[in-house]
């Protein structure tokens, strides 16, 4: 059986920030980066820019062959794992090869959740978490003459307006009341809706669609208000399941709720075995309940935390908890969000929105500390707003011009934190 | 592994007035748009004023979350670039980035950040204060960092002395055809002649007495010649080694113009045996022999540390014609680096001499991560000068300082000054007044 001192499991951010982390304090141990993907690692997030046709296929590699040879990192691309077997160190792959580890990162990311819907399997849709999918439709977003997005996520509405954009009549369905539910809050979501209606998308929120049927042009979907809808281009994005299918082997050991549970340096329940990234349970920022903080900066900074742990870096700094971090780019339009949406008890929340421009901020306080900011047509530094976060920093003194003017407030107060 | 030029912001020394942001606009968007600059000046003169410029980091945040590849850094520059063709204005970079370094432009569209304006970045030039500087030590470690270092790992120097840096620099300079002597005092005392029988350098080193070092390296460097092989003979010794009870051979070494160079580290006093006086020993100085509030001093007064002025050991040199003669500090490499040039290639013709001002941790008191900063001080308040003399260009100043701070902010870094009066405070900063005046006739009658 052959082994390797690290292994990593993925190719995207959290395992490659593993990686470089590992290398950083061990040159020369043996690594193996494994993954089920067949191409060189990339981001699921660049993915709508493939789809859209902006990002070529072939440059969206964020690593290449030269960067493991110099790094020494032996890497498996195809191979998926079929079963971990922790109370062994080793991990049974799909063509029943087994691989003893001394130390495993599981960063397996996730996969669509397909909504059980009845029909589902009759018909034929789309998913987008893999390059694969990306090729695949774009490839049929230029045959398509009506398409159907289920799911108002980020995911779903990056795929509406490219299919917008290639002229394909698209109709978004959604269950909750508003678009990009627990990223934006309803001024916003009112402001990239009135952006996707104004483009010729229609948006049927507040729907659920409860059957799906094959039909002459493709699929028909029932919707939950008996309303009927055709499509020859569906798009299933109604949000992603942590990939965990490997832990039959050793599910006792390796303690699992929607994801992979960790501590605060990514260990696993199982002795040598770490996770991170969207496979990850680990503690949010704002509770000690574990979370599911899917996005990629979080992902990055678990991987590279993970990464610390395994190699025994004493630089390590325990993970302060997830913070939800996203950006969102629209029809030329872009919208920022740092920290909670929620209004904690006692909390104060501050809204500014100017109709002519669009701009919108809403900063969400907690004892003169920053709990929240988001802003649509309003930049700020999403970096700075997050350190202020995790810093706890009282902006008290200075918050009517924080709330005026959040970028230039921001970036004083931090050019002096960091002095 | 490089080391990289980079762009340092002094707060104190800003006075906001934009024109660093009008520069980087015009350079990179053609028109005067501060808005647009990638350097970014905020605050106001009551709280001060504040940067947001990318730092270049080693390890950066805004690359480890790029999801199309569109940002990397270079290894050679260090410069975090970023790649139109790729980036899909996602502004993911921009909460990575704790610094405000890479920020939305939004009249472009995309995201704008400092690339170092290839090497020559325009903010620098343009900004009147001083409060920019564009830092390019890093080019010694480039040019340097790969030649060999010719002493052993593992010098047992005070926590935060600066020698070992001195003493590792020095020999890589110097090269492995070289002889070294190191008398008694911290150089050797840190492990140049070794422990157990072998010795802390990669090439011969001697330990002569105090008093004949020069005489001894002289005659060596003259056996060597005798059999007809180059080597630098080079010496490594405390000031006290050099200005008292070594003088006479280092003086006559000098005047016979010996072809070796004599390097003094100057920690003002004899550190390496317990933090006795020198001659080099500055006015007002507590040392263990020069002690502050016990007994009586000359004047029926108490003890109030040294009460002589110091020996101008390298300006005793220059009397000497000697090949060359110069002033150096640890806080200042570069102009360092140009005169080990320079002594290394006077020291083939004749006496070289380079007086190396090295602050000690220990013994003048001062934190231990503070060292870079009292060598500086030292400089900044004019308390030393940074010069260099040949017999051909007579002496000239390396560094000027156009604007001294009072000696107070040298005073005021390091216990060993504590206790002092004023009016010992006024005598030290008439004496920093007179050595500059004195100096500075002497690179007169140069011109003549």
């Amino acid at each position: 059986m052959p082994n390797t001192k690290y292994l990593v499991v993925g190719s995207s951010h959290a395992a490659l920030e593993a990686v470089q982390a590992i290398r950083m304090h061990d040159s020369e141990g043996s690594l193996t980066l494994l993954t089920r993907d067949s191409h060189l690692p990339y981001s699921p997030t660049v993915l709508p820019y493939v789809v859209s046709g902006r990002s070529a296929p072939n440059a969206v590699a964020l690593r290449d062959d030269a960067y493991f040879t110099q790094h020494k990192v032996d890497f498996v691309r195809g191979k998926a794992v079929k079963s971990l077997h922790a109370d062994r160190n080793a991990v049974e792959l799909d063509d029943g090869s087994e691989i003893a580890y001394e130390r495993l990162l599981l960063a397996t990311g996730a996969s669509p959740a397909i909504p059980p819907i009845e029909g589902i399997g009759s018909v034929s849709y789309h998913v987008l978490r893999t390059l694969d999918d990306a090729t695949k439709l774009n490839a049929a977003m230029k045959q398509a003459k009506q398409a159907v997005v289920m799911g108002a996520g980020l995911v779903g509405m990056h795929a509406a307006e490219n299919l917008v954009k290639a002229g394909v009549p698209v109709t978004i369905v959604e269950m909750a009341k508003q678009l990009t539910d627990g990223y934006f809050d309803a001024t916003a979501a009112g402001l990239i809706e009135k952006a996707f209606t104004d483009n010729g998308a229609k948006i049927l929120t507040g729907s659920r669609v409860v059957k799906l049927a094959p039909s002459s042009l493709g699929a028909t979907l029932t919707l939950d208000s008996g309303a009927t809808l055709e499509a020859d281009l569906l798009l299933v994005a109604t949000g992603v399941r942590a990939n965990i299918g490997f832990l039959n082997g050793s599910g006792a050991l390796v303690a699992h709720d929607r994801g992979i549970l960790v501590d605060e340096t990514m260990q696993t329940s199982a002795a040598n075995v770490w996770a991170a990234g969207d496979v990850a349970q680990a503690k949010g920022f704002f509770s000690e309940d574990k979370v599911m903080n899917a996005i990629l900066p979080d992902a990055a900074e678990q991987g590279r935390i993970a990464g610390q742990a395994m190699v025994g870096d004493p630089g390590l700094r325990r993970y302060p908890g997830g913070i939800p971090l996203n950006t969102y780019h629209f029809f030329g339009r872009h919208a920022i969000s740092v920290g909670s949406s929620k209004v904690p008890e006692g909390g104060e929340v501050f809204t500014r929105f100017d109709e002519a421009s669009g701009r919108y901020l809403k900063a969400i306080f907690l004892d003169g500390r920053l709990r929240g900011i988001y802003g649509v047509n309003e930049f700020f530094d999403g970096g700075v707003m997050c350190q202020l976060i995790l810093r706890g920093t009282d902006l008290t003194p200075v918050k009517e011009r924080f709330l005026a003017e959040p970028m230039k407030v921001g970036r004083e107060l931090m050019s002096k934190l960091w002095r | 592994m490089s080391a990289y030029a980079t762009i340092a912001f002094d707060a104190a020394k800003c006075d906001g007035c934009g024109k660093c942001m009008s520069a980087c606009s015009i350079q990179k968007v053609g028109a005067d748009d501060t808005a647009r600059s990638r350097i970014q000046i905020g605050g106001s003169a009551d709280a001060g004023f504040e940067l947001a410029l990318c730092r270049q980091c080693g390890d950066p945040r805004c690359v480890a979350v790029c999801p199309a590849g569109a940002l990397s850094k270079d290894g050679a520059s260090g410069v975090i670039g970023w790649d139109a063709t790729k980036c899909v204005d996602c502004l993911l970079c921009t909460v990575g980035c704790a610094y405000a370094g890479i920020a939305l432009d939004a009249e472009a569209g995309h995201v704008a950040k400092c690339d170092m304006c290839a090497g020559a970045p325009a903010c620098v030039p343009a900004c009147p204060t001083g409060a920019l500087r564009h830092v390019t030590t890093a080019r010694i470690y480039n040019e340097v960092g790969h030649w060999e270092d010719l002493f052993a790992p593992g010098l047992a120097g005070c926590q935060g002395c600066n020698t070992e840096l001195l003493m590792r620099h020095t020999l890589r300079r110097a090269g492995p055809d070289t002889v070294l002597a190191t008398p008694p005092g911290c150089v050797p005392g840190m492990g140049s002649v070794g422990f157990n029988g072998t010795t802390g350098t990669k090439v011969p080193v001697f330990h002569p007495l105090l008093t004949n070092t020069a005489a001894m390296l002289a005659g060596i460097k003259r056996q060597y010649e005798r059999k007809g092989r180059e080597v630098l003979a080079m010496a490594i010794a405390g000031d006290g080694g050099a200005s008292d009870v070594g003088f006479q051979s280092l003086s006559g070494a000098a005047e016979r113009n010996e072809r070796i160079f004599f390097m003094v580290v100057d920690n003002e006093g004899y550190m390496n045996t317990g933090m006795q006086r020198s001659s080099c020993t500055p006015y007002g100085a507590w040392t263990s022999t020069t002690p502050v509030g016990v007994g009586k001093g000359p004047a029926g007064m108490p003890s109030q540390g040294k009460t002589q002025d110091a020996k101008n050991l390298p300006l005793i040199m220059v009397n000497h014609r000697c090949e060359y003669v110069a002033t150096a500090s640890t806080a200042y490499m570069e102009d360092l680096y140009d005169k080990l040039d320079k002594a290394i290639a006077a020291s083939k013709r004749g006496f070289a001499y380079l007086h190396v001002y090295s602050p000690c941790t220990t013994g003048w008191r001062f934190p231990t991560d503070q060292n870079m900063e009292v060598a500086r001080k030292a400089v900044e308040t004019n308390f030393v000068t940074l010069w260099e003399y040949t017999p051909q260009e007579g002496l000239s100043f390396t560094r000027r300082i156009d604007q001294p701070l009072p000696v107070t902010e040298y005073l005021k870094a390091m216990g060993r000054f504590r206790h002092l009066s004023n009016d010992q405070i006024s005598h030290i900063q008439s004496k920093v007044v007179e050595n500059l005046a004195f100096v500075k006739q002497l690179a007169q009658v140069a011109k003549v």
